[in-house]
């Protein structure tokens, strides 16, 4: 486990998830997804942002195998899948210790090593203290956290993310950001992130894709430029303005 | 003119001044005042409106401490005819919460199960239970068994369509997270369906608890054989015209039907009350 260098894109070149030519309708007739080629690579964080109703977790849900595609091909280069949903997900009558154990426990992996990786996850996402603690005795970024680990245990390659901090308010959800690159940069995961928030997307990842309105198709693709640990303060910077601006074009242009 | 006016007036200041009165009162002597109001009606009934000769319709309240909780002789009657009854109603509440639960967890397995039983739990639970019981007396006896059995039919269905509608009242997301792990029916069932439904699980429980001692004394007055339980004393009592010892027997089933009620709330508040919110 080598640590990540400032720019990660350079580090390995192994595609986790490939898209191409995806397309997908439901059984209603809706089609959700049109001609989406998509591609992750290890080091990479890959942002998806787009009018809601476009087809965003329909993505995601056939990355992960929950649903499959109708059309096209969909290449998965891992089976360690960190999934995180928009709502926390957790089961209210385990501790978050059990909780974070899920599933460790589902994959039947022991009861003590399951432990270590629980506690291991707990620290990563700075829960340490509330391992006793249920779910309904936490806040709403503290249950996002709690997710985090949860999916952490896994030590997954990619990790899925919908919408996680969506339901959170700014202060949080920025700090929930900077953890989210801290752990990015430190166990080495491929990221598919979406959200809805440009500056979020900009803040976080290595490429931001746009997406059109139903059918979801990919409309345009952004580079971001930035070094990793990220300084908040880029936020404020004239280039991440005008980055965010070119993706807030491109979002409105897809919409129309 | 000015008293029309002045009413009102003096009608509200009357009633907000009681408002802020009983603001202060503690939360007990409320009903406390309404029980001794009952207590003087019942009084005033007893003494002043029935004619002695058909008191017994209504006792005055006192002598039915007097004339049978008092009596060491009918207090026993009374208890052990309860015990037998308490005996009968939870073999059928307990019966009745394993058919209910398996029944329930089966239904939900596939959605063909569930259309191909569950109207059976509502016919079940439509059917006049009175109707069937000499039905149930020819067929298993005027006996133990016949009186759980109409504990079991009455007490089935609240657990039966709690516990489905817990085990399908788990969130999507929940659901997906043991999808995307691959976990197999099992695993779901024992480690998020049955969990998440134990909150209703309970509730059903609550509802059948009341009805299985309704149950136990129902089957009483139609099944004569066997020990007499709580409903063969009523009707004994009935019978003979023992109103003391009538209205100390009917207390002393209701006392038990609440009892049972509250024990099977509190066991449901030790084992989800931690993590439930009720209040969502
Ligand atoms: N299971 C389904 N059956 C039918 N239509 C669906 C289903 N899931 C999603 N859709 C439709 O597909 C479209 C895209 O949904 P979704 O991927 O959830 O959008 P997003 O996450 O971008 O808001 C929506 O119009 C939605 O109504
Ligand atoms: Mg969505």
């Amino acid at each position: 486990m080598t640590l990540l260098s400032d720019s990660p894109v350079d580090t390995a070149t192994t595609e986790l998830l490939n898209f191409s030519d995806v397309a997908m309708t439901f059984p209603n007739g809706v089609t959700a997804l049109s001609g989406v080629d998509l591609s992750v690579k290890r080091g990479e964080f890959v942002t998806v942002v787009g009018p809601s109703g476009c087809g965003k977790s329909t993505l995601l849900r056939i990355a992960s195998g929950l649903t499959s595609a109708t059309e096209g091909t969909v290449t998965v280069g891992t089976n360690r899948i960190g999934y995180v949903f928009q709502d926390a997900t957790l089961l209210p009558w385990r501790t978050v210790q059990q909780n974070v154990e899920l599933l460790a426990e589902l994959n039947g992996i022991k009861k003590a090593k399951r432990q270590a990786e629980a506690a291991r996850a707990i620290e990563l996402v700075g829960l340490s203290g509330f391992e006793k603690q249920l779910p309904k005795t936490l806040s709403g970024g503290m249950k996002m956290r709690a997710s985090l680990a949860r999916s952490l245990t896994l030590d997954p390659e990619l990790f899925l993310f919908d919408e996680p901090f969506g339901a959170l308010d700014e202060i949080t959800r920025e700090r929930l950001n900077d953890e989210l690159i801290k752990l990015f940069t430190e166990q080495q995961f491929a990221g598919l992130f979406i959200t809805h928030s440009v500056s979020e997307a900009v803040y976080l990842s290595t490429k931001v894709v746009v997406m059109s309105g139903r059918p979801g198709n990919i409309v345009e693709t952004f580079d971001v430029p930035f070094a990793y640990p990220r300084d908040p303060e880029i936020r404020f910077t004239p280039e991440f303005a005008a980055l965010a601006g070119e993706v807030s074009l491109a979002l409105r242009e897809g919409h129309s | 003119m000015t008293r029309t006016l002045e009413t009102p007036v003096a009608a509200t200041a009357a009633r907000s001044s009681t408002r802020r009165r009983s603001r202060g009162l503690p939360r007990w002597v409320p009903p406390v005042l309404v029980f001794l109001g009952i207590l003087a009606v019942w009084y005033f009934i007893s003494y002043v409106v029935l004619d002695p000769s058909v008191a017994f319709l209504l006792p005055p309240p006192h002598t039915i401490f007097t004339e049978a909780f008092f009596k060491p002789a009918t207090l026993s009657d009374i208890l052990v005819a309860l015990a037998r009854s308490a005996g009968v109603a939870l073999t059928g509440l307990g019966i009745a919460m394993i058919i209910g639960v398996i029944w329930a967890v089966g239904m939900s397995q596939a959605r063909w199960i569930e259309r191909s039983l569950f109207p059976y739990a509502v016919i079940l639970q439509c059917i006049p239970i009175l109707a069937l019981v000499p039905l149930i007396g020819f067929w298993f006896g005027f006996d133990f068994p016949a009186r759980v059995i109409v504990c079991v039919m009455i007490a089935l269905f609240p657990i039966v369509s709690n516990t489905l509608f817990g085990l399908q009242s788990v969130e999507k997301g929940q659901r997906e997270l043991f999808q995307l792990q691959k976990a197999n029916r099992w695993t779901v069932l024992t480690k998020l369906e049955f969990p998440a439904a134990l909150p209703a699980i309970f509730a059903g429980i609550r509802i059948s608890a009341g009805l299985a001692v309704v149950g136990a004394i129902v089957g009483d007055f139609f099944f004569r054989r066997g020990d007499p339980g709580i409903g063969s004393l009523i009707s004994n009592y009935q019978s003979r015209v023992q109103g003391p010892e009538l209205f100390a027997a009917i207390i002393t089933a209701s006392v038990f039907g609440v009892l049972i009620f509250v024990v099977f709330g509190w066991l449901g508040n030790r084992a989800v009350g931690k993590w439930y919110d009720s209040g969502k």
